[in-house]
């Protein structure tokens, strides 16, 4: 059978379990999210500092700092997906 | 070079050894990881830094029909009931005469738990440590800075020339004693979470909420004309204000907010990250992934660490932005 009938099987004597499966998937695509973000930053600050050795300070202030904004977007998604697990 | 050799199998055979050791512990009951988290992360009445040594703290209660309650919470330990009153999870509940819960009752809770606690530490440490360095630079007009006001005075230089100048502007002088004392204060309840038997100040959500409440009324107390000009009448041509004006007003608000899901998530995830790892140890009961977990909690100990530190500048760094944004002229 494929994938998806035997989950829905398996979730139709309890519910709980599809909240712990959001739940879990909700917190892993947060943290490909925050991966793919911070990769890309962290790569164009390398590109930055070898273009210009000089400016490494000041790109690695901004890069630290841009790297807890976006840590803070994908942090706000593994929260919630706490509040979730919390209530099964 | 045969001492290094014998080291070397000593501790091979102790690691290996060690794993047949680890098998004969099937009696015990199951580890419970997930209430040890939560116990540890949490608010409680008393400090208790390990298994039995409990630093009672003052319970203060206040409800219509029992007035004012004071006493300690080693009265309410281990389920024990004092005066009426039960401590149930960390909420005290009044119990009628046959025991059970009096829902009529709700007295309001001032006590003084272990977050608040730590908050009076940190303000003392805060006060101590700054008074030194008012000290200093009382004591050294004109010379140069010695002692703890020489470790502090490039970080309070950093945030006024780096993070607050050019974020407010010209009148930055009236903000930068509140960005100072935000920055330093949520420094320190972060590096004091980062002990064994630390309190989790800064992840707690409520502390977060009044420092993200605090940010929004200076906001928008000391906002121009300008800025809710912006809110109100954007640039935008004059049929799109319907959509305009709720998603201003919406970031009016979430910019506050996020301040304070982003140092509450943060600093409780590594908590939560670190007492897992712990607790890992616990579950296996072994040396050897003692020994493994050991190292890799070392490491993220120091990924905490820096998380202390850039989640303090990030609050200070985007308070002083939002003000900057409220205060600005008219280009």
């Amino acid at each position: 059978m494929s994938l998806l009938s035997i989950i829905l099987q398996a979730v139709a004597e309890s519910g709980s379990g599809l909240i712990a499966l959001g739940a879990g998937l909700g917190a892993g695509l947060a943290a490909i999210g925050a991966g793919l973000g911070i990769g890309k930053i962290g790569g164009s600050a390398m590109e930055g500092v070898a273009r210009q050795p000089e400016a490494s300070g000041k790109i690695q202030t901004m890069m630290i700092i841009i790297a807890a904004l976006i840590e803070a977007v994908a942090l706000f998604a593994a929260v919630i997906c706490l509040l979730i697990s919390f209530n099964i | 070079m045969f001492r290094h050799f014998s080291c070397l199998l000593f501790s091979v055979l102790f690691l290996v050894s060690s794993v047949s050791f680890a098998s004969d512990h099937e009696t015990e009951e199951d580890f419970d990881i997930a209430g040890m988290i939560m116990h540890h992360i949490g608010d409680e009445h008393g400090y208790e830094i390990t298994h039995g040594l409990k630093i009672p703290l003052p319970v203060i209660l206040y409800s219509k029909e029992d007035g004012l309650q004071v006493f300690s919470s080693s009265r309410l330990d281990n389920g024990k009931v004092y005066n009426g009153y039960k401590n149930d999870h960390g909420h005290i509940v009044k119990l009628n005469e046959d025991g059970t819960v009096n829902e009529a009752v709700h007295p309001f809770d001032f006590s003084i738990t272990k977050n608040v606690a730590t908050m009076i530490l940190s303000s003392a440490i805060l006060l101590l440590i700054f008074s030194a360095v008012a000290k200093g630079y009382r004591t050294n007009k004109g010379r140069a800075p010695k002692g703890i006001q020489s470790l502090l005075e490039p970080v309070i230089l950093f945030l006024r020339d780096d993070v607050v100048k050019p974020a407010i502007g010209p009148r930055y002088e009236k903000y930068f004693p509140y960005i100072l004392t935000l920055f330093f204060f949520i420094l320190i309840n972060n590096i004091l979470g980062l002990f064994p038997a630390g309190p989790n100040l800064s992840g707690n959500i409520a502390f977060t909420m009044v420092l993200a409440v605090i940010t929004f009324l200076i906001v928008n107390i000391s906002a121009n004309k300008y800025y809710w000009k912006h809110v109100f009448m954007p640039d935008t041509p004059g049929w799109m204000y319907i959509i305009m004006i709720p998603v201003e007003l919406v970031g009016v608000l979430m910019k506050p907010m996020s301040l304070m899901i982003r140092l509450f998530a943060n600093i409780t995830a590594g908590h939560i990250i670190m007492l897992s790892l712990y607790g890992l140890i616990f579950i296996f009961k072994s040396y050897l992934i003692g020994g493994a977990v050991g190292g890799f909690a070392l490491f993220m100990s120091l990924i905490e660490l820096l998380v202390a530190f850039v989640q303090a500048l990030i609050f200070a760094l985007l308070t002083s932005m939002y003000i900057g944004s409220a205060v600005e002229e008219h280009h």
